[in-house]
């Protein structure tokens, strides 16, 4: 059975069926559906939405429900990121488990609100202080939309990070039929939480029970305790040592923001999501994320309807930057026989282009050998790169 | 349950602050309210801000946030959200109160159930005695070195006028600090304690504060001492769940299949674009006609565009049917074209300079003279009876078009209306739709 239904609608499912109880955001183009249907919604669930009283309120109110124990989303567009900034290094720092979807517009500032755009690919990424990693998924179907949203919140709990959900009006607002049957549903694992505080402590003196912020191994997030739960648990955007105290002791400052990194960094092969359609003997590798994916995916089908070889690869997950999957697309569908061409399709001048290129040539120069061309297709006046673009860059 | 709350609330943690500063009064003076009210130290959370003040959360045995500059209250009312029967203490500073004053006002506003203290110093104490926004004026700061221009926020009056439950102005030596915490405490509402200070290290020696003048103050600059206001106004936190729960159990946004009891013949993809005007249910004809598409076992797709503004301007709205799954939704060329309006058809020129002779293109008496290569149908709607054809032109068009087209069933149009609109909307739609269908048959002689 089929629905016919937008972006959106699939993102507020996903969320309420990943147990999303708190939502809170404010109103803005072309990320307005998500207020409207999570304040709609969640009250069904037992859950609470609020509209802010702004964006800076929005993401701060999130991260006090999440560490209350919450399940929480917040929704806004690459102005509203700008806002949220300086709370996403906090979220970060915190260990927050976070789900922000950034349905984005083309170009700086208020820039165009109702086009499709993919530009704020770099900035989710690096758009707070510090440079401590996110993880960053980009769904390219209304189904992507409803499995990616559950997906974002199995990994934000696992890995205590906030997770971006990257999407645009065309992917957000768009209507389109989806089977039914065919929504992925991926698990949403819980983080982990705090063992139960023996009988008769207190839990006053964190030490005899739970220390908030023990990294053990370094490379994990540590179990989480809620506010008015059995632990008495201190949350801190300052350095912290394990009670969540204010420290600046060399060893533990140092371990704090390496354990930070590795949570991720350590972990990417778990995090990485990508759609492989690959020919063997194909030339041309063709990569693309969100709505181009899809004028990929009918160029791909294209090409080969006309006898021509080509491979195309579906980025989902787009932080931390799928490394392994790139390779191995880039060395052929045989592993044995590499792309002479890869072509990075998006709608900015080159953002995840930037990316691919990096573990491109690290790799070629690794193994001496010719690193295939990489060539951007982009475009930036509010239009959808075409399929026909795409069957320009295709060397068969 | 009394058994197991601690003697004190303080740990064994010493202060940080100046010597002579107020913040450890005012930390002592909630000890004292926490120890008086019994408080469960697992129940209660301590929200601060940055600020010396800010590091008061560290002596306590409660639970802690320690977040970003101005935004506590943001925090806090996250987590009362979650948990509305918790504590949640706000230690912020005057500093945190102007660079989060839009939260300050919207707490207020909203009443929800925070005990905010404000340790007020007139100044910023960790960064090097900048002014703030409580700075009397004529006040010697580092950045207002020939005495502040700018008047104090009155931060009592200001989320008194707003709505607070509970606001109260004294210092940090009053005797009856504590007593007012509790009340503070027990108000299950907004509650503001503005408690003013000596800051040893700036305020007191540019501007040779003392506890007496501390006091005198209040009079010079105009603010009430001590309760300030208090109302009974419902919490908000409670008010916020009390309003969701008749709802509770509710299916939440499940899918809403789409049977497919009609058939297409259509072979191929088919784009078509209805160009109108806001306000001329172009985008709700083309949801209908997406939805009747897929009753017709197609795949279809909708894109809408329009201005920034809601009830002027062009409404264009792009479907796609196909038997097969729609990839790409970009239209470079129509199959079919149907103008509204003038400005659909300004919106909509793009598409009508890429129009063939294979396109069609349906339009209404207004665009008879228009020139183009497309096979060109007009229909004049005033002939049907229908009253406000101009209203209704989207959907009276398009009802003509797929009359003309046969991409699906017309009946399956009729079935959309029915599963989605309600009576008596969707009865009127419902006659639209024939009686546009009905001009075609009178057009081709057909017979309906």
């Amino acid at each position: 059975m089929r629905e016919f239904i937008d972006g959106a609608t699939a993102i507020a499912r996903g969320a309420l069926d990943a147990g999303c109880d708190f939502f809170a955001g404010y109103p803005i183009s072309p990320a307005t559906p998500l207020l409207l249907h999570m304040i709609r919604e969640l009250p069904k669930v037992g859950g609470v939405a609020i509209q802010a009283e702004d964006e800076i309120a929005s993401i701060s109110m999130c991260i006090g429900a999440a560490m209350t124990g919450a399940r929480a989303l917040t929704a806004t567009s690459g102005p509203g990121i700008s806002l949220y900034s300086e709370n996403i290094g906090l979220a970060i720092m915190g260990e927050v488990p976070l789900v922000i979807v950034d349905a984005q517009r083309m170009g700086p500032a208020t820039g165009g609100a109702t086009t499709p755009a993919q530009g704020d690919v770099q900035f989710v990424r690096w758009g707070t202080s510090g440079g401590y990693p996110i993880i960053a998924l980009a769904p390219s179907s209304v189904a992507e939309c409803y499995s990616l949203t559950r997906r974002a919140f199995d990994l934000a709990e696992r890995f205590r990070v906030p997770v971006f959900l990257l999407t645009d009006k065309a992917m957000c607002l768009s209507m389109s039929t989806v089977e039914i049957e065919q929504y992925e549903r991926p698990p949403v694992r819980p983080r982990v939480q705090a063992p139960a505080a023996p009988s008769g402590d207190l839990g006053l003196r964190p030490e005899e029970s739970f220390l908030p912020w023990r990294f053990d191994p370094l490379d994990r997030p540590p179990p989480f305790s809620a506010f008015g739960g059995a632990h008495i648990m201190r949350f801190t955007g300052s350095s912290h040592d394990e009670h969540g105290i204010l420290t600046k002791d060399p060893v533990r400052v140092g371990q704090l923001n390496e354990h930070l990194w590795r949570k991720i960094a350590d972990h990417a092969s778990e995090i990485e999501l990508v759609r492989a359609d690959l020919q063997p003997d194909a030339r041309t590798l063709l990569v693309s994320y969100g709505i181009t994916a899809r004028a990929m995916a009918e160029a791909a089908q294209t090409a080969r309807a006309r006898g021509q070889r080509v491979s195309a690869l579906t980025v989902q997950s787009l932080w931390p930057v799928p490394a392994h999957a790139l390779l191995a697309a880039a060395r052929g569908a045989s592993g044995d026989v590499p792309v002479e061409r890869m072509v990075v399709a998006e709608l900015n001048l080159g953002e995840f282009r930037r990316e691919v290129e990096r573990e491109i040539y690290a790799w070629a120069a690794r193994e001496r050998r010719v690193a295939p061309e990489i060539v951007g297709l982009h475009r930036v006046d509010g239009e959808l790169i075409t399929p026909e673009q795409f069957l320009e860059t295709i060397r068969a | 349950m009394l058994a197991q709350l601690p003697v004190t609330y303080r740990n064994e943690r010493e202060y940080p602050f100046c010597p002579g500063c107020g913040h450890g009064l005012v930390l002592n003076a909630l000890n004292r309210a926490l120890i008086e009210s019994a408080a469960d130290p697992k129940r209660t959370v301590l929200v601060t801000d940055i600020g010396c003040q800010g590091l008061s959360d560290q002596y306590f045995v409660t639970h802690a946030f320690h977040g970003l500059h101005g935004r506590s209250i943001a925090y806090a009312t996250g987590i009362k959200l979650v948990d509305p029967d918790l504590n949640v203490i706000v230690l912020m500073g005057d500093g945190g109160a102007g660079i989060g004053g839009a939260h300050l006002l919207n707490a207020a506003r909203r009443n929800i159930g925070l005990t905010v203290l404000v340790f007020n110093n007139f100044n910023f104490g960790m960064t090097g005695g900048e002014h703030s926004v409580t700075t009397p004026t004529g006040g010697v700061t580092t950045t207002t070195r020939s005495g502040n221009l700018e008047r104090p926020l009155d931060l009592c009056a200001t989320v008194v006028v707003n709505g607070a439950g509970f606001a109260w102005r004294g210092t940090a030596y009053d005797k009856d600090l504590a007593d007012v915490i509790v009340e503070a405490l027990q108000s299950r509402s907004f509650a503001l304690l503005d408690i003013w200070e000596l800051c040893t290290a700036y305020y007191v020696p540019n501007n040779k504060l003392t506890r007496t003048t501390l006091t005198t103050m209040r009079e010079t600059v105009g603010m009430a001492a001590g309760v300030v206001g208090r109302a009974e106004r419902p919490e908000y936190a409670r008010a916020l769940r009390e309003a969701g729960a008749s709802q509770a159990g509710q299916p939440a946004l499940r899918p809403d299949p789409l049977v497919p009891i009609f058939a297409s013949a259509l072979d191929r993809e088919f784009r078509l674009v209805i160009a109108g005007s806001a306000g001329g249910k172009v985008r709700s004809t083309a949801r209908m006609v997406g939805e009747a598409a897929v009753l017709s076992g197609l795949w279809a797709t909708q894109e809408d565009s329009y201005p920034v503004t809601v009830q002027t301007g062009h409404s264009l709205s792009e479907l796609i049917f196909s038997p097969r799954e729609i990839l790409y939704t970009g239209i470079a060329r129509p199959d079919a074209l149907a103008l509204v309006s003038e400005e659909g058809r300004r919106a909509a020129g793009h598409y009508l300079v890429a129009l063939t002779p294979e396109s069609w293109l349906f339009v209404t008496p207004q665009f008879v003279d228009l020139e183009t290569p497309a096979r060109k149908l007009v229909f004049d709607f005033d002939v049907t009876g229908v009253r406000g054809v101009k209203k209704h032109g989207a959907l009276l068009l398009v009802s003509a078009a797929l009359r003309v087209l046969d991409l699906f069933p017309l009946a399956a149009c009729e079935a959309a209306i029915r599963r989605t609109q309600r009576s008596p909307i969707a009865e009127e739609n419902l006659e639209i739709v024939r009686q546009g269908a009905a001009v075609v048959a009178d057009r081709l002689g057909r017979g309906s």
